[in-house]
Parts: C-alpha cells; structure tokens; sequence
C-alpha cells in the first residue's frame, strides 16, 4: 500500500514538473543543476507512464485517504492526492465526450458544477446517505438552482468530521487548481514524452530540488531563498517573518503578479508552484490585512512595516489623501527617518529623495518641512504612530479595489475592507455592504454575487452581482471577501465546509489566524523590542516609485502569457432580485395557472399597478442579461419573472416602495425574482437540514406539485431529476470531474456564507441590524391563524362541515376583519392551488417539516420574533365547504424562519382591511412525513396597535393510506398545542371534489 | 494639527465665520421652492444680525461679514458658495445660475484665509454647499436639484482623505434642508418620511454608527453645532416660537449650550440657519 501511494505522489510531481517544464521558467531552471533538470525529466517521464495507465480511481482513493491520515506530514498536500486527481490526462480524450453526454441531457451547467463534487463523494462512502439526501433536495430545487445558475450548486459537499476531511478537502481544491492549468499540462504532454527516454529512480529524498525565490519586501530590499520546489506558502512566508524579524506576521501576505495590476496572495497552505504555475518565483512582502487600529500592534516593528506599506500606498495613489494629509504624513516619514530636524544638516533637499505623494510639488515639500519642524523629539516609533493614527482615518485605509461593472455596465470600483464591501462610482461612495448585511458570497465564471440581507424598505433579500473583467478576477476577489470577512469578522477561522453546506466549487477558506487570534497571540510575545534599522534610502529609489513592486523586472513577466485577457470583457452585470421563499413558491403555483392572473390583478387594484411596471422593468432588464447563461428562453423567463412578480406583490401585499430611482437602483437593487427565483436560498436549506428523509419528502411534494399544475413547476421537477441524474453520472465516473477542467474552470463556482460559522456572532450582528425590528415588537401583538389544508375528503374532529362546491370564508373575528383583504388573497390563492390540485390526488396535511424555500435562516430567528402569537377563533371555510370552529389554537411550528421587515409608507393610516403598516414578514416552513407547513407571519401596525397574522397552508399529501381527516385535525391540534397562546380564527380548508368520493371512503 | 481635522473630537471648532448681509431684492427675487408670503425685509435683517451677533460677540468667533450685492438676491446664503474642510475650501458651482456669481465674493473672502482653495469650473458640475454634510468623520452629498453626481465628485476628489457618499433627495431644495450635525457623532434629522429614508441611507452608507436626534419639523433639524474652547458644546437651533416641539428635543441635550435663533424671515426663501455662514476652523497660521 504504502508503494502504491508513492508512486501515485510521484506522479503527482510529475505532472507538476510537467507544468513547469512547459512553461518554461527561464529564472527557474537558471537555478536548477543540471543534475535537477535530469531529475526532472525523469519525473515528467514516470509521469506519463502512469497516467497512460488507467487506474480505477474510485477505488483506490479511500485507501489513499487512509494514507494522508497515517502520514501526516507535511510533505505537501500532492502526496495526497487520490489517484483521480493525477488522471486527468489519461482521461483527457473521453472527456469531450462525457461533456457531450452531459450537454445532451441539457444540463450542462449544473452538470459542469456538479462534476468537482465526485472525488469527494467516492472518497467518503459513508457520507453517501446524506449525499443523496442532499441530491434529493438539490432536485426539488433544481429548476431554481439551475435558472439561476447561481452558485448554489456549488454547495454539496459531505460532511466532514475529523481532520482526514478535511485533508480530502484540500485535495479536492488542488484539484480544482489543476483544473485550471489543465490546458496547459495537456500541452506539456508532448514534451514531456519527448523527454521520456531518460528514466530515472526518483524516490530518494536527497533529490530534493530546490528554487530560487525572490521576495521584494517592504523596505524595497530583495530577499532570497532556496525553497523545495514543492514547498507551501507557508514556508515561504515563514522564512520571510523570520529574516524580518517579525512575530505579528498575520497582518501581512505574500503576493505575486499575473501582470502588472494582478495580483493575488499566495496561498500559505498550498504549495507555491501550483500557484504561480509558469510566473517566476518573484514575490512581494506586503500588508495584507490592514489592521483598524494599529495602536493595539503589540511591537513597534510590525508598525513599521505597516508604515512602510502605507507610504507605499501613498506615493503610489493607491491610498488617496488631501495635500494636507500628504504633508503631515510625510513629516512623520521624516521625523521617523531622520529624526529631529536639524537647520544645519537639513538642506533644503534633503527631502526631495522621499517620495510622499503621487505628484510631489515644492510647495508641499515645504509645508513637509515646516511641519517636520514641529515634530521635534518625537522618537521614531512614535513618529510612525502618528503617521498611523493619521493613516488609519484616510477613507480608502484598508481598502482593496476591484474594478467591476454594474448592471448596467458601469464601471465601479468594488472595495474589500475590514468592515465589508464597498461600492464606489468615480471616488464616490454609492453603496456599502456591511460584513453582518451580507449573507452569502459567491462568484461564477467573471460574475460575482452578494446576497444581501433585506434592507429596511425591502422585504426580500436580494442578490447583486457585479461583472468583473474575467474569471480569475471574480475568484480573486472571492477569495479577498472571505479572508478578509473571516479575518476581521470572526473570532476564529472557520472550519473548512462542514457537511451542512456541500461546495462544489471552490473550497478556499482563510486558513490563518484571524485578528482576534492574532491579537491574542501577540499579547504573549515576550521579547526586548527588536532592533530594526530603518533605512529610508533604499526605499526610496525603489518602492516609492509608485510601481507595482515586485514587478520590478517586467521583462520576466512578459515572457510568461498571463492566463487573463484583458479587463474589458463583456461588460454585463447580472443583478439579480433573488426573491424569496415563499416567491419561489407562489411562482410555482402561478405559473401554468391562468385562471389565476385575473385574481391577482384583483388583488393588486389600484394599489400595486404602478409597482407592477415597475418589477417588470427590472425583470425584463435583468433577464436579458440573464440570459447569457441560460438556456431558456427569454420568453419563459418572461413568463417566469412575470409569475413571479405576481406573486411576491401578493405576497408582500403592502405597499410596494417607490419606483427606485437609477441611483438607487444601482445602490441595492433589491430585483424581483429571477427566473432563478432562489436557488440561493434553497441549497441553504438543503444544507440546514441535512436528514435524508427529509430531503426524499420534499422531493416528493413538489413533484406531486409539479404534474398536477404548473408548467414551470413541472419544468423544476424535471430538471432536478436530470440534475440527480447527472451528478450520479458524475459520480460514477471520476474521469467526469476532470473532465470540467477543460472549460479553464471557468465554471468553477465558489461560496462563502460568512454567517453559518458563528453563531454568537451572527446573533451579534443580527442585534445591530434589527434593532428597529425589536423595537417594534413591543407592541402588543394580535395573532391571526389562517389554516389551510387541503384534503382528500376529511372527517375532521374539529366541528367541519362541509359544502361540496361552496367556496366560502368564514372570518370570526375582529382581528380577522382588518385583514380580511390580505387574507383573501392568500385563500384565493389557495383556491387557485386546490383547483388545480383536484386533478391530482394530493393530499397536504399539517406537519413540520422544512420547505424547501427557507433560508438559511436559523440565524436571523435567534434575534427576531419569536413566532409566537395570540389568536382567539378559529374558522375553518373550505373551497367547499363552510365551517367554523371556535378557539382553537394554533401553534407555528418552530422551525427556520425568515424575517423580513418591509416598512409601508403609504399605509399609514387605520382604516380598512389594507390600512396599517406592515412591520415584518415571517416565513416558517416546515416539513414532515406527509405534510409540508408553510406559515407566513405578517405583522401590521395599525393605529399604534400592532397586529400579527399568522398565515399556515398545511399540504398533507398522502395516499389512500392515511387518514386525511385525522391528519388534519392532528396538524390542528399540534398547532394548538404548540402555540397555547394563540387561537385560530380561520380555517380554510380546501376539499377536493373530485375526491370526496374517497374521502367517504 | 491638520490633516483629518484632529478626528472627531474636534469637530465642531471654529475660529472664523463667513456671512453676508442681505440685499432688499432678496424679498422678491430670491429663489424659493414655493410660493409663499413676502418676506419683512427689516424683520429678516434683525434676525441675521442676531445671529451674526451670536458667532461674533457670543461665541468669539471672527466673523468675516460680506457685504450685499443687489444682483444677488440670494448671497446671504454664502453656505452654497463653498465648503471649507480644515485648511481646504472648495469653491462651489452653484446649481442655480443666478446664484453663480456669489462665488467670486466667496473666494476672495476665503483667499484672505490662505487656505488651499479649489474651484469648480468643470461646466457639467453643480453643487450647493447646502447638500453637503460632513460630519466629521466623512462626507454626505445630496443629489439634489442644485447638486448633480459630477458636484460630488469633484467634492470627492477635493476631500480625499475623507468617504464621499450620495444621498439623493427629492422633496426638498437640499440635503441640509432636514438634517445637519447637532454634535461630533449626532445626526439631527427631521421626522418627514423623506428625511429618514436619507437618514436611512446614510446609516448604511457609513462603516460609523452615529447617534440621531430626530426632530418633529423637518426645517428645524438644520442647526449648527459649534465646539467653542470656554463653552463647550454649543448648538444654535431654531426658536421655540418657530418650532415648539422640536424646540423639546433640542432642550432634552443637556451638555450643550442651547441657543435659539429665529429664521422666520429667511425661511420664507428656503433659508435655514446654516445656509447663511460658512464656518472655518483655521489651526496654523501660514
């Protein structure tokens, strides 16, 4: 076993060898003896030997994950590697053919996404169950997921306990990395072969070859070291710290430039060369988290450094300041390099050799001067924490830009901070995104997304996504959110992708210290204050120049091609108005259903018309884009998008804000649903909530939904099954997963939900944006129950009766009446539901059990309503029948929620059934065996009186085997005894004719 | 020190103050968003010069006083004219035309001052000092009628070391119109729906958390707050005869020196108390 895995590692190396070999680093093999070179294409030979050997890779990757976990070391992750990760090549030829495959089935993207996900679901047997849980969900969700191709389905990943795990977590994004240099490997083949010739014994650890690396750090001198060609980041780095004398070293990072303006942060806990592929190993020391307040830097040093970034920022434009700012900054470089000033020694040129701004003029050369005058006795370090209280308030301090484009093809620039993203147009602020505002990060191909957080005058969440000038950009930036909302935000890194949320695509988590661990650590440092020389000309004549340093040597660069076409690009900015749960689902019912339209044009009367335009713009606007990555038609993206605008205004209800204006578009852009409705959100919930059953029950119900009623609704179902069918495809045929490489991973799809990790902190976060929500609250809360059921001929408990063919609604209450006009429209809904339902047997009971269509929610439950309320009466009107029944109680079933506050302007006033504000929204889905809840809370305030209605359509699907009536009066009664305090007023129950000769039994 | 003003904890110090008297064409052509009563010309006077004694003889500042220009009817709202953050002053392109030549008064009042001045010549921008707000730790521009993107960002790039965001407004003639600064972290802002939807946008705007005082009328939520070395926080607000309830929330600040001063007059033309000042804080004499 152990040879076995040897000889896989080996082949390993070659292929990388191979990648370099091709690339042909000139300064690399500069370095290399010849004896290396030998070596080498020694390597690159076994290399081709063994991927021209097919290996049932399936198999032996279990066994090669024991081995990572028996050897532990650190002999870089390649050791590890599955055998599936070194066939690509051999695979290479069918891979056309599988894609071929896939596209015939018609899903190519979910497909390409899916593929990443294979090694790990063959590398973890056990995990098969909750994988095919999972798949199940996926299927529900499917048509969602694949509308939008959002990165949702980016999201499975079995889940991991233990360290071994996490290993094959890492393989599985080396994988992913060699995906992108596929192309180029597969070029190298040839040459490689050419070199076959010369064998060559490998294993002997005395081989070790090393490179030549080069790092330009802060003071503008040049570091070198020999590293092991398959050394980490990390050990680099290490090197860097120890040379620099530094200890607070999680502040800073290692670059290296694609091309001038590209640069990314090597990657301490991957080997070195995976990353850099052919660039040379030319590196730049660099602060890489700028810390808020550098005062609590526990050692004068690692301020200097800091220091030392910042004046390169500065001279260089990248950090914006005033003329004013540039002279007193600059007289704290002076006072910190020259000390004192000194009338004598200090000519009047003295300072010309320091560079303080971009454009430097004699005038501000003066006032440097004269203000340096005025620092007299400040002693260097102290000088340079002048120079960072004054730094750290510069607006751009921190602040990492991006260019992107808007949706309307804009160009912005988007900031990555500690505090979160920020939005500029032209140097001026038009949005931010605050970290605890933001649920999900994502990027896909060139566009990056951001799923926000409802804003206050919104009531869904919305998913922005910005257009960046290529792929590799959009990770790029990915990456920066999630180190840096990991850095700043969290107490500690979080774990790689638990099983909750199951990642196709990138799996890049930071991996070091955040800023609270750092901190910490730094308080242990016990050392005398290190000596540092601070040595102002060197760093003059060259980091001060304003150029990329690093880059120093251009020549290099130009030799080896960057990946990355230049930043113009296409220019389309997706913005998509990711709806929400319950949209999703009332597009569903919608959809396919025409003889809904009209009620819904009833309901929106008068008051909804001017806001309906207004979604329809947007949809229409977006869809375009949209569709640059679907398949559909516009068309049925139109039809989609109108259902479900449709439907969210019915949901919502209240007041439709305004028509945004360009400014304001651009700034939040809250869209209405995409066809794509939510797929965001659906992976989230099939992450929460990983049993299988569940999974397999949702699948169920909606495909029942689906045949019976809407045509998108069926679509969904059929495209989830292809989803499942493909990623089973996948699964089975490891070569599948290389397969995706050829696309340059342009598919690769990456996820970060910066809120699943922490809960303490999400509950923190949540405090800070729903105060107004809690606020609210305290009003005194009146609860309306609407039930709904439908079923197949029931015997209720409850007193019921039933009327065949009557559609009535009994409304026992005076709660009920205020909201008699919102309640209508939900029943009629219903209606409309049952009616078509009729065709199918379908049974929908109470239960609970989550729907498909809930957030990620569980974190925004902590902290906002609790989803408990009164009620005093129940009635239960059915489509056919009329009943009532008195106080009963009803209970929510406590699942995940989702909050959303939506204030109403225009309902201001008391009167009538629409008056009031509507203060927030809630849903709660739940699901069981034979029942899926659905439960919408609204609360209004009307008059200074808050009122909360509670909204349940209980599905009981079943067949002839269960007992509907009896199902039914249980949903009743646990809703009861799970909310005592609250009472039901209204109960709708929906027979179906058609059956009742079943329900007589 | 200069540069970012020494932070927030001077906020509000201020050495000089630009006015300018008001000429009697005001009564009749001065700008205003509605129509509305004539304004008592000798009544208005009193009123400025109440509250150019209060930044004078009160508060001890140096007040530069302009004189009136006929042509202008609206000079006395010198705020429009410039901006001034720390030792830079901003001369402004003012959104309506009539209004531009007050400028040139401005600027040769602020070059008195020495302080590093920048014009806005660019033609396709307008801005009003009245839509900028800057609170210290970063800037708000309203885009207003009076104030278009391109304003703002020549602001931007005026202020750079200082966060320039936008805040569009619609209901009224600026951003300033219902809100200003009541303190170095405090927000004053009035109740209209208008008003807290810009609050509201302002909140998510900035990486501060700042407190807000918000007050029943819109127009009474323009005050000034001043950080005056012997007295502390000093908040001159509008009059309790003018605006009662408002006038309650101003009185619950205890540690500001409160100072009402009546606009009526003023108001009539879209005046509010700190349209007609332009307030300096110069550290270093060069």
């Amino acid at each position: 076993m152990m040879t076995e895995v040897g000889s896989e590692t080996e082949v390993k190396k070659d292929s990388e060898q191979a990648g370099a070999d091709k690339a042909k680093d000139k300064p690399e093999e500069a370095s290399d003896t010849p004896e290396n070179q030998k070596s080498r294409k020694a390597f690159s030979e076994e290399a081709l030997d063994s991927s021209s050997v097919p290996v049932p890779t399936s198999q032996s990757s279990p066994s090669s994950q024991k081995k990572e976990k028996d050897s532990s070391e650190s002999k870089g992750i390649s050791r590890f590697l599955p055998p599936w990760l070194k066939k690509q090549k051999s695979y290479t030829l069918a891979e056309p053919k599988d894609e071929a495959k896939k596209k015939a089935v018609g899903e190519d993207q979910v497909i390409e996404e899916s593929e990443c996900q294979l090694p790990e679901e063959v590398a973890q047997p056990k995990k098969s169950l909750e994988e095919a849980a999972t798949e199940n969900q996926h299927n529900a969700k499917a048509d969602e997921k694949e509308e939008k191709h959002s990165v949702s389905s980016a999201e499975t990943q079995p889940a991991k306990e233990d360290g071994k795990e996490m290993e094959v977590e890492k393989v599985a994004e080396e994988k992913e990395e060699k995906q992108v240099e596929k192309e180029k490997r597969e070029t190298k083949e040839v040459q490689t072969g050419e070199i076959k010739t010369e064998n060559i014994p490998q294993k002997s650890p005395k081989k070790i070859k090393t490179v030549q690396c080069k790092v330009m750090l802060l003071d503008g001198t040049e570091y070198s070291c020999d590293l092991e060609k398959r050394a980490k980041g990390q050990m680099l780095f290490d090197r860097v710290c120890e040379h620099l004398n530094l200890l607070e070293k999680d502040y800073f990072g290692l670059l290296f430039y694609e091309n001038s303006d590209q640069k990314n942060w090597l990657d301490p806990s991957k080997e070195i060369k995976r990353q850099i592929r052919s660039l040379p190993w030319l590196f730049t020391f660099n602060v890489k988290f700028y810390p808020p307040d550098p005062s609590q830097l526990t050692e004068d040093i690692t301020r200097y450094f800091l220091c030392l970034q910042l004046r390169q920022d500065i001279a260089s434009g990248r950090l914006p300041c005033s003329f004013v700012t540039h002279a007193l900054l600059g007289s704290y470089t002076l006072q910190a390099e020259l000390g004192d000033h000194d009338p004598e020694e200090h000519h009047s040129d003295y300072i010309s050799e320091f560079q303080f701004a971009p454009s430097q003029t004699q005038e501000m050369e003066e006032k440097v001067v004269e203000l340096h005058r005025t620092h007299r006795g400040l002693t260097p370090a102290q000088a340079d924490s002048q120079f960072l209280e004054s730094a750290k308030r510069l607006s751009m301090y921190g602040v990492d830009l991006h260019h992107a484009k808007d949706s309307e093809g804009v160009d912005i620039m988007l900031g990555v901070c500690a505090n979160g993203l920020l939005i500029y147009k032209d140097r001026l602020r038009i949005n931010r995104f605050a970290w605890p505002k933001i649920l999900k990060i994502s990027y896909k191909r060139s566009n990056f997304y951001i799923k926000v957080r409802p804003a206050e005058l919104e009531q869904f969440e919305s998913t922005i996504g910005f257009k960046l000038p290529n792929h590799r950009a959009a990770k790029r930036l990915w990456k920066v959110c999630v180190e840096h909302h990991t850095f700043f935000r969290l107490i500690s890194p979080e774990q790689p992708p638990k099983a909750k949320f199951l990642t196709l695509g990138s799996k890049f988590r930071y991996s070091g210290r955040t800023q609270a661990q750092t901190r910490q650590a730094s308080n242990l440092i016990d050392r005398p204050a290190p000596y540092f020389e601070r040595t102002s000309s060197k760093r003059v004549s060259r980091s001060l120049d304003g150029a990329p340093i690093g880059i120093s040597d251009q020549s290099l660069l130009r030799d080896f091609p960057t990946a990355q076409g230049g930043p113009a690009g296409d220019k389309v900015i997706d913005i998509e108005g990711v709806g929400q749960d319950k949209l999703k689902e009332g597009s569903r019912e919608e959809n396919g259903s025409p003889v809904k339209t009209p009620q819904l044009e009833l309901i929106q009367d008068g008051k909804n018309n001017s806001l309906r335009v207004d979604g329809e713009n947007i949809y229409v606007r977006h869809s375009n884009l949209m569709l640059e990555d679907l398949d559909k038609t516009q068309d049925d993206l139109l039809k989609h998008q109108a259902s479900i605008n449709e439907l969210k205004r019915n949901f919502m209800e209240s007041t439709p804000e305004p028509r945004p204006n360009e400014w304001e578009k651009r700034r939040i852009t809250p869209l209405s649903l995409q066809t794509h409705g939510s797929s965001h959100e659906t992976l989230d919930i099939v992450e929460e909530k990983k049993q299988a059953e569940v999974g397999r029950e949702e699948t169920v119900v909606i495909d029942e939904t689906n045949k019976g009623k809407m045509q998108v609704a069926t679509d969904a179902g059929e495209t989830c099954k292809v989803e499942h069918l493909s990623k089973k495809d996948s699964s089975s045929l490891p070569s599948d997963s290389s397969s995706s490489s050829s696309s340059e991973s342009e598919d690769e799809v990456g996820e970060y939900q910066p809120h699943h990790r922490a809960i303490e902190e999400v509950i923190r976060e949540e405090q800070e944006e729903e105060e107004d929500t809690n606020r609210k609250r305290e009003h005194q809360e009146k609860i309306m129950q609407h039930v709904e059921a439908t079923t197949e001929g029931s015997k209720l408990n409850v007193p019921v009766e039933r009327t065949a063919q009557v559609t009535a609604e009994a409304l026992v209450q005076e709660n009920a009446v205020t909201i008699a006009t919102e309640e209508k429209n939900f029943s009629e809904d219903m209606k409309q539901d049952l009616g078509e339902e009729k065709e199918e047997e379908q049974l929908r009971l109470n239960g609970d059990v989550s729907h498909v269509d809930i957030d990620v929610a569980p974190q925004i439950i902590c902290c906002s309503e609790p989803p408990v309320v009164k009620t005093e009466m129940v009635t239960i009107s059915d489509a056919a029948q009329r009943t009532e029944i008195s106080t009963k109680e009803v209970p929510i079933v406590q699942t995940e929620t989702k909050t959303i506050t939506y204030e109403s302007p225009q309902f201001d006033g008391s009167t009538g059934g629409n008056a009031g504000v509507l203060l927030s929204a809630q849903t709660i889905t739940s699901e069981s065996i034979s029942t899926t809840t659905t439960t919408h809370i609204t609360k209004m305030v009307k008059g200074g009186v808050s009122e909360t209605r509670i909204e349940k359509r209980i599905v009981i699907t079943g067949d002839a085997d269960i007992d509907h009536d009896e199902a039914l009066a249980q949903a009743i009664k646990e809703a009861k005894e799970q909310h005592p305090d609250m009472s039901v007023t209204r109960v709708v129950v929906h027979k179906e004719t058609e059956l009742a000769e079943e329900d007589e039994e | 020190m200069a540069g970012l003003g020494g932070g927030p904890a001077a906020f509000g110090r201020c050495t000089h103050a630009v006015v300018r008297a008001l000429p009697e064409s005001l009564c009749r052509q001065a700008l205003r968003t509605a129509p509305g009563p004539e304004v008592d010309f000798a009544r208005a006077e009193r009123e400025h010069q109440l509250y150019v004694g209060v930044l004078k003889s009160k508060l001890g500042l140096q007040v530069l006083e302009l004189p009136a220009d006929e042509s202008l009817p609206d000079c006395v709202f010198v705020e429009d004219a410039a901006v001034v953050c720390e030792e830079t002053a901003l001369l402004t392109r003012p959104g309506a035309p009539s209004r531009r030549k007050e400028v040139e008064a401005m600027k040769r009042v602020l070059e008195g001052l020495n302080l590093n001045m920048i014009e806005m010549v660019d033609e396709n921008a307008t801005l009003d000092g009245g839509d900028v707000l800057f609170t210290g730790r970063e800037f708000f521009v309203g885009l207003s009628r009076r104030t278009n993107q391109r304003g703002a960002e020549i602001l931007a790039d005026t202020f750079k070391d200082y966060a320039v965001s936008t805040v569009p407004v619609h209901d009224s003639l600026h951003l300033k119109s219902f809100c200003s600064m009541a303190g170095p972290n405090l927000i004053a802002i009035g109740s209209s729906e208008a008003a807290q939807k810009a609050l509201k946008t302002m909140q998510q705007m900035s990486d501060h958390r700042y407190d807000k005082l918000t007050v029943p009328d819109d127009a009474a939520a323009n005050c000034i707050y001043l950080n005056v070395p012997s007295k502390g926080h000093v908040l001159l607000h509008r009059a309790p005869e003018e605006y009662p309830e408002s006038a309650k929330v101003f009185e619950k600040l205890k540690d500001h020196m409160l100072i009402p001063i009546a606009t009526t007059e003023l108001e009539k033309v879209d005046g509010a108390l700190t349209c007609c000042s332009v307030l300096i804080n110069k550290t270093s004499e060069l």
